[in-house]
């Protein structure tokens, strides 16, 4: 084939053009196999409120409920465990909550709507284990002076019973905090903290 | 009788001829194994990439025949496991071989890339070749975390749990990041369908591919040896190197009697210690998913857990999943930090001697005490050889720059 005269620039120029629209094209059409793996319609749709009757809960007692697929903590605390709370201000990283997620009425020291209940998700700040509840005179304290809390199994974070994360370890905030809200004495709402209901 | 052999022999070599003139079946065969040069020094250190194709084959016939039962959804994934493991016929003998087939990959993979450091294998002109081992290696732990879901175990749910946390842990897309490869808001039945999809279809694929880039990168340039010397420098007048011989027969017959020493001991795993006392099935495992409790102790599985030594020994969250993904990374930079003009430690200075044993060390070490609980000293302990494995790659261009080598031979040792 002669291509002696073929007008290189013209060439070029159109093989850029058809480089771009072609590349253009590729990716959108990358789009909808993107999309397709963030969570589905059906997905979003389970996350509605869990009703918990927490009247059996005794002092110093925790109970596990699921909400989202997640673990959410009910912890009735004694007011030994509330004292030992207010002790620790200095050992804490975060003790006003300041950088953590919560609610607006979860924000205080105890991080709690009520000082006596905390409602917590058990899903440790940095990887996502569920911490275990760690009492204050059990054979197992993770660090010498433990006066109770919680304590990750998988990198070693420890947090106080308001949830909140001692100095030094890998975990970066608190503990976060779900809406929730009591609808009587001894019933509570996990995932809903609207006035109206 | 004579006349029956010369007729069967015409009629292959017809058929040979037949199917030569319409694709390049004596071209590639020639190319790739009756006329491809290998130095004639191999050693021992030389089986392991021919183990890690063996291993391949291996796991993709096992995982096919494991599909045909398994049950990829949280409500039937763990049962359909002791379902092949119990009821099927056979089927605990494919399962595990596909589960000791993963851990005798990483084994062998990983004696496979000490041999490469040791004699240099990763340098000029061999960094494409490196560049598609590595990748090849860095693909290969993305299928054994998607395939490690799969039982829907207590060790499945939270290891699958803190790795996607990990990409978590990145600033600003970090939250978005991890929820897209969840698809859920925590790991949950649709994060196991699109990992099963990804470990039986995407990621075989991938290794398929990049198996053959690696080989064809290999052919390209030639085999390294223990001595470092490049063999294509001394050819005959035929121009055949005088110090290689043929891959077949010499190396194909050297590696089908490796391969049958190996499947022995292979085999000899598989019948007699499948759980390798908690290492290639931890125990953990043995109990179903429960996303309300995580295990009193947990840990990844033997081949991940020098990285994970590294994660847990940086006290901040950002920091630890950096420095991660830095170790397991950094191998891809070995090409260009190592400024010595020597390959092979036979040859190379006692800077670099020094340093492949300290590294070699503290991965063991940080294998180690990525198995074990957090507690002070293991955290300084891994703190310390952390130091050391960065040191390894950090200040080569420096130790090795200086390094005294020794001259290297023109010609290979006999």
């Amino acid at each position: 084939m002669d291509n002696s005269n073929v007008d290189k620039g013209r060439r070029r120029f159109l093989t850029a053009a058809a480089t771009v629209v072609g590349g253009a094209g590729a990716a959108a059409g990358a789009v909808p196999f993107i999309a397709t793996m963030t969570p589905s319609e059906k997905t979003k749709a389970i996350g509605a409120p869990v009703e918990v009757d927490i009247s059996k809960l005794q002092p110093g007692e925790r109970m596990i409920e699921k909400w989202q697929g997640k673990p959410v903590w009910i912890l009735r605390r004694t007011q030994e465990m509330l004292d030992d709370i207010a002790s620790q201000n200095e050992a804490v990283s975060d003790p006003a909550s300041e950088a953590s997620s919560q609610p607006e009425y979860a924000t205080n020291e105890f991080r709690a709507r009520e000082d006596e209940y905390l409602v917590v998700i058990g899903i440790c700040t940095h990887l996502g284990c569920s911490p275990s509840f760690v009492l204050k005179d059990g054979d197992n304290s993770p660090v010498v002076d433990w006066k109770g809390g919680f304590f990750c199994p998988c990198h070693g974070s420890r947090f106080d019973l308001a949830g909140r994360v001692f100095k030094g370890v890998p975990a970066p905030t608190n503990l976060v905090i779900p809406p929730y809200k009591f609808i009587s004495p001894g019933q509570l709402v996990i995932g809903d903290d609207s006035e109206a209901a | 009788m004579a006349n029956i052999e010369k007729n069967i022999i015409d009629g292959l070599t017809g058929l040979r001829d037949w199917v030569d003139d319409r694709f390049p079946l004596m071209q590639n065969w020639n190319e790739h194994l009756a006329k491809y040069y290998a130095p004639k020094n191999f050693n021992f250190w030389y089986y392991f990439g021919g183990f890690a194709l063996l291993i391949f084959a291996i796991q993709i016939l096992t995982g096919i025949w494991l599909t045909m039962n398994y049950k990829p959804s949280a409500a039937e994934a763990f049962a359909s496991v002791e379902y092949i493991m119990r009821d099927v016929s056979w089927g605990w003998l494919i399962r595990y071989m596909h589960s000791t087939g993963a851990s005798a990959f990483f084994i062998v993979i990983y004696l496979h890339m000490f041999r490469a450091l040791l004699y240099g294998s990763y340098k000029k002109p061999r960094e494409l070749l490196w560049l598609s081992g590595m990748g090849l290696y860095l693909v290969l732990m993305g299928e054994a975390f998607f395939g490690y879901l799969l039982p829907w175990g207590q060790m499945s749910y939270w290891g699958a749990q803190v790795i996607i946390s990990l990409f978590g842990a990145l600033p600003i897309i970090g939250d978005e990041l991890s929820l897209w490869i969840r698809g859920d808001f925590v790991v949950s039945d649709v994060t196991l369908n699109r990992f099963f999809s990804l470990h039986v279809i995407a990621f075989p694929l991938l290794i398929f591919g990049l198996i053959g880039a690696h080989i064809l990168a290999l052919h390209e340039v030639g085999s390294n040896n223990p001595d470092g010397v490049e063999i294509k420098k001394n050819k005959n007048a035929e121009g055949i190197p005088v110090d290689g011989i043929p891959f077949h027969p010499y190396y194909t017959v050297k590696d089908i009697f490796g391969a049958t020493v190996f499947l022995i001991f292979f085999f000899g795993v598989v019948f007699f210690m499948p759980e390798m006392n908690g290492y290639f099935l931890e125990h953990a495992n043995f109990i179903p998913a429960n996303p309300l409790k995580t295990p009193e102790h947990i840990a990844p599985v033997w081949y991940f857990t020098p990285f994970y030594a590294i994660l847990r020994a940086v006290p901040d969250q950002l920091g630890g999943v950096i420095a991660m993904g830095l170790a397991t990374n950094i191998f891809l930079l070995l090409p260009w930090l190592d400024r010595s003009p020597v390959k092979s430690t036979r040859y190379r200075g006692w800077n670099f001697r020094c340093a492949l044993t300290l590294f070699i060390i503290s991965f063991l070490v940080l294998g180690w005490l990525g198995m074990q609980p957090v507690t002070p000293l293991f955290t300084w302990m891994a703190r310390f050889f952390s130091l050391v494995y960065f040191a390894f790659f950090l200040l080569m261009p420096f130790y090795t720059a200086i390094d005294n080598d020794k001259s290297v031979p023109d010609r290979v040792k006999d």
